[in-house]
């Protein structure tokens, strides 16, 4: 079973459609024993970070969420649910992320360029193509595919070697990371069409 | 890079994709969730969805519709028509929408969209506004928006709405001018233009298009980041395909 996160905040509906279709078994909860009992983790993202982390220390997931991270539990943060899995964001200062992976979370700031970034946008590899871990959750995904992206913050891993792609927005910003079981995407691979669920196959698969 | 957003457009009423002309005759061009599966397949970069009748008879959109059709496909929606609470949008969004499109409630009550974003986050709270020209002269042009589905003017400036709009936390502005819709004449490139340059926020062009060239004026002069239609695609005068076919052809950075 493949538990997905809900701390109250949006649209889990269409992760949860999305991972249905991928093949998964799934359950909606915020409960954490269910964490406890799922084969793998998605963290979907909506709402703020400051808003996220307290509800989710509310919902007493905080340590949950990083216990399963601990015990190497397939993990994918989407969204929020990937600048969540840093220590601090630009968007709520003073309040703690779950801090899984060192470094921050900026907001954009570009001259002439929209902000949020919304729409479709490509994502390259960061990575060589080796059979590991990481080239497992871009299986059938080509180098310059297109994934839909709304967001108006973007992370700065410390550790260059989590990075999996990026992405051209005024700037090159992260895209997607992977460390070990942990896996994260800036875009919503739910709301991306058949490569989209491409990628979620992939992690059901995993 | 990014790309630029061709977005199909449903009105709806009564469960059915009808499409106004200057907001008033409605013509029937299909079912919803068909529709929808079909501008999927398209290649459409995003859906909008919008209950026509819902705001000025006090209607709710259809929560089950918008269910339907969000679980139909894997593309970003939005639903807007009569939406008026916090309520309202966390049902949508529990529904499977990603955004939600607010107009008369915000203009009433501008408090509202920052209930909104602050709620759900900015990225789903779409202002729509109607805009049309009051005031047209060499040197000056103003817009005025209007509410209740193109009915009640307001006597507020669009370009001042837009940019409070996106103070108060709005998260896109799809902009309708009621001048052009349903012409086929083109946008309005000038007000298109205006508003674009009034604030930070995406902006979606909407009313008008009746060739791929209104298409691609919008997305070059008129600056806008999305273009919004309805009848081109509806009945079927050019597939999406087509559309971003011919704006690569023309230099436009499209999704293919």
């Amino acid at each position: 079973m493949i538990a997905v996160i809900d701390y109250g905040m949006g649209n889990l509906r269409s992760v949860e459609k999305a991972l249905q279709v991928a093949g998964a078994r799934t359950k909606v909860t915020s409960d954490p024993k269910d964490l406890k009992k799922a084969d793998k983790i998605v963290f979907p993202g909506v709402g703020s970070f400051g808003g996220a982390m307290r509800e989710l220390e509310k919902l007493g997931l905080v340590q949950a969420l990083k216990d399963a991270i601990d015990e190497g539990k397939p993990f994918l943060g989407l969204c929020l649910g990937l600048q969540l899995l840093f220590e601090k964001s630009e968007e709520a200062p003073g309040v703690k992320g779950l801090g899984v992976l060192k470094g921050e979370v900026k907001r954009f700031r570009l001259k002439g360029l929209k902000v949020p970034h919304m729409g479709w946008n490509t994502i390259g590899y960061q990575v060589p193509r080796s059979p590991g871990l990481q080239a497992r959750i871009l299986k059938g995904i080509s180098n310059d595919a297109y994934m839909y992206f709304v967001h108006s913050y973007y992370a700065k891993p410390a550790d260059k070697k989590v990075i999996l792609t990026t992405t051209d927005y005024g700037i090159k910003f992260v895209s997607g990371i992977c460390k070990d079981n942990v896996y994260a995407f800036q875009f919503h691979p739910e709301k991306s069409q058949a490569v989209g669920l491409r990628i979620l196959k992939n992690f059901v698969k995993l | 890079m990014l790309t630029k957003r061709i977005i199909p457009c449903l009105d709806i009423k009564d469960g059915r994709v009808v499409k106004g002309v200057n907001f008033i005759d409605l013509k029937d061009a299909g079912d919803a969730v068909e529709n929808a599966r079909f501008y999927d397949a398209e290649g459409a970069d995003e859906l909008v969805f919008l209950d026509i009748t819902a705001s000025h008879e006090r209607r709710k959109t259809t929560l089950e519709l918008a269910r339907k059709v969000a679980e139909s496909i894997f593309l970003p929606f939005t639903v807007g028509g009569g939406i008026s609470s916090i309520n309202d949008i966390r049902g949508l969004l529990a529904a499977g929408c990603d955004k939600v499109s607010v107009n008369t409630a915000a203009v009433k009550r501008p408090a509202f969209i920052r209930e909104a974003s602050k709620r759900f986050g900015s990225q789903c709270i779409v202002v729509a506004i109607d805009a049309k020209c009051r005031v047209k002269t060499r040197t000056k042009q103003a817009w005025e928006v209007y509410i209740h589905g193109g009915r009640t003017p307001t006597g507020i400036d669009a370009i001042e709405w837009a940019k409070k709009a996106e103070r108060l936390g709005a998260g896109e502005i799809l902009l309708t001018s009621m001048d052009y819709d349903g012409t086929k004449e083109g946008y309005d490139i000038e007000l298109t233009k205006r508003i674009s340059a009034s604030v930070t926020i995406p902006v979606i062009a909407s009313g008008g298009a009746g060739t791929l060239d209104h298409l691609y004026e919008a997305l070059t002069d008129g600056k806008a980041d999305a273009v919004l239609a309805a009848s081109i695609f509806h009945f079927r005068r050019y597939s999406v395909g087509e559309a971003k076919k011919y704006l690569a052809k023309k230099g436009v950075k499209v999704r293919i």
